[in-house]
């Protein structure tokens, strides 16, 4: 038997070469060329709220967005500074904690609490996190998977802030159409923010530590300090989503630590593809509507999390964003050897 | 004991091929059911259940590396996430089946014994022998058995054993299998004292992680001591503060090791490696 050994070849498209650099205000097709995917991404997401047929479908949108950042943020730190981060939920819980406390107890106004909540919970979470920061390997794994089990026993042991019961919060968002909008505004700020910050200097090192740390420590770059930075920013954006679903709920507790904040933004990465920052927020867009739609598994949705995780890493590592980015910018055909 | 035998499968399955086990507590616990089924739902001699479910274990170790962690090896992210993946899913499958109610198998050997006038279980006797036997064997096998020195070899210098003719997959997936039968085994000893429950996955998975942690990842001789430790510090607390407060001793345990000696208390000869 004869097999005819060929190859897809890809090539990437004129327009895509004519608009690099300064290019690509030349002509209107190579301005359009670049704006029309991110207007696409942009106003899709402002006009989608507005089409939902119902409250529910609204309040199912929001946490779409609300784990979509916090799939984002485990992107920027797994794929950019190479830390793998398996405990989302320490940071949502720490800054809900913040928030609702404030809250309930200080009687501080939304206004307040919410960025309160998010900087010190990015600060708390990685004090917490610093001491396995100056080494490699899977200690910064291992350390967040044992963080989330351990906080809220800690929580029930002093039976402080509500103990197991939780804590009524009275500062709610007032309605939907501000949760919607306050999420959405934030998830497309931190989304084209970090897009830019991996693609400045900054970002370069930060993929330098990723690939040879020893080759950033040796042009004289403290690393530990940069490693925090990349901490602090993942785990304020995770304590933003924190105090956010304080907020919304006007309850507090420790289902803030469960396991569904720490997988499904894994699930929703390598779905949407890794390394690309939008495929996450595009992965939540599909994962979080698609167990709403099957309620009839919801009680093994961790489980489906994990099985489409595992089906996309073992078939289609690179994940949709990236997939379509390829069709975007190449075109391919079959080649023979 | 008891942290010591959970603790060694995690540490010979990452000292060998370096891909961290994070299903190790899911598979404990699966080993558990698994015994608790063949004896009480199918009735099959209580001897025989044990050995079946440490096959099926170890079959199961196999398969994870054969089919899911083979195709990622070299890529720590996706090595952690699907091992960790795996995990969970299982976990959280098996707490649809077995909800609430307490599972239990029956004790080895009934009856106790007075040592120093402290009357013990002969089941807790039994959790001290099997450990010791345990680490007997595997030392005895790595040391003086073909597939234990080619598992070495590899854990040693995988290029170099690589060149001598021992298939590094063949030895990572055989280090899993391996790995998961001791998960397994952990399980059967252990859980007649006891009692089987979902959660308890993730406590053995954190204090399996902890005591590699604390001994140094890889280090046997260091996972056993950590064990100790860490067990005396558990109960110590559990007895003068309250039980509430094992899990923060563990926590405080790994911080504390990691902020003064980051490479474990006997992982001297890595600490190039792992620290920056």
């Amino acid at each position: 038997m004869v097999t005819e050994a060929r190859r897809r070849e890809r090539l990437d498209r004129g327009i895509k070469v004519r608009t690099e650099r300064l290019y690509a205000v030349s002509g209107w097709q190579e301005i359009a060329y670049l704006v029309v995917p991110r207007l696409v991404l942009i106003l899709g997401l402002l006009i989608l709220p507005l089409v939902m047929p119902s409250m529910y479908w609204q309040k199912v949108m929001v946490s779409m967005f609300v784990f979509g950042l916090l799939a984002m943020a485990f992107d920027f730190l797994a794929h950019y500074v190479g830390l793998v981060c398996l405990g989302g939920a320490l940071f949502t819980g720490i800054g809900a904690y913040i928030a609702g406390i404030l809250n309930s107890y200080f009687g501080l106004p939304l206004v307040l609490t919410i960025p309160i909540a998010t900087l010190g919970g990015g600060l708390i979470s990685t004090l917490l996190l610093l001491p396995c920061l100056p080494l490699r390997g899977i200690y910064f794994a291992i350390i967040t998977i044992i963080f989330p089990l351990a906080v809220p026993r800690i929580i029930t042991a002093l039976n402080i802030w509500g103990g197991t019961e939780g804590m009524t919060v009275p500062g709610v968002l007032p309605n939907v159409w501000v949760e919607l909008y306050l999420i959405l505004g934030v998830v497309l700020i931190v989304l084209f923010a970090l897009r830019r910050l991996v693609n400045e200097d900054y970002g370069l090192v930060l993929r330098g530590i990723k690939d040879n740390d020893q080759a950033v420590k040796a042009s004289g770059i403290n690393i530990t300090l940069y490693k925090a930075q990349a901490v602090f920013i993942t785990s304020a954006i995770g304590c933003f989503c924190g105090a956010f679903l304080v907020h919304q709920y006007g309850w507090c507790g420790q289902s803030l630590f469960a396991l569904d904040f720490s997988i499904l933004p894994i699930a929703a990465t390598v779905l949407g593809g890794v390394g690309t920052l939008v495929g996450p927020l595009l992965g939540s867009c599909i994962l979080v509507p698609l167990v709403e739609i099957l309620r009839a598994i919801h009680y093994l949705r961790i489980t489906f999390y994990c099985i489409v995780l595992l089906a996309f890493i073992v078939f289609k590592p690179e994940g949709l964003m990236s997939w379509a980015q390829r069709k975007y910018h190449q075109f391919e055909h079959w080649e023979k050897v | 004991m008891v942290l010591a035998l959970t603790a060694v499968g995690f540490s010979f399955a990452y000292g060998v091929s370096r891909l961290p086990n994070f299903a190790h507590g899911a598979f404990y616990i699966l080993a558990g059911f698994a015994t608790w089924m063949f004896v009480r739902e199918l009735g099959i001699n209580y001897a025989l259940s044990i050995i079946i479910s440490l096959i099926i274990l170890a079959v199961v170790g196999y398969a994870m590396y054969r089919f899911i962690l083979i195709r990622v090896r070299g890529m720590p992210i996706s090595e952690i996430i699907a091992s960790w993946a795996l995990g969970v899913a299982i976990l959280e499958t098996l707490r649809i089946r077995f909800v609430g109610a307490f599972f239990t198998t029956p004790l080895f050997i009934e009856g106790t014994v007075k040592i120093g006038g402290v009357p013990i279980d002969l089941q807790r006797v039994v959790i001290i022998g099997g450990g010791v036997a345990l680490v007997a064997v595997i030392w005895l096998v790595t040391h003086y058995t073909k597939v234990g020195l080619s598992l070495r070899g590899i854990a040693q210098d995988e290029r170099a054993a690589m060149m001598l003719g021992i298939d590094s997959d063949r030895a990572a997936a055989i280090a899993l299998a391996i790995g998961s039968a001791l998960a397994a085994l952990a399980a059967v000893i252990i859980l007649p004292v006891g009692s089987i429950n979902v959660n308890e996955g993730y406590e053995v998975l954190i204090h399996a992680l902890a005591v590699c942690v604390i001994g140094g990842l890889g280090s046997w001789t260091g996972t056993i001591l950590a064990a100790f430790l860490l067990g005396f510090a558990g109960i110590l607390t559990g007895t003068y503060i309250g039980t509430m407060w094992e899990s923060v001793v563990v926590v405080v345990a790994i911080i504390l090791t990691l902020i003064f000696r980051p490479s474990g208390l006997l992982g001297r000869q890595k600490e190039l490696e792992e620290r920056v």
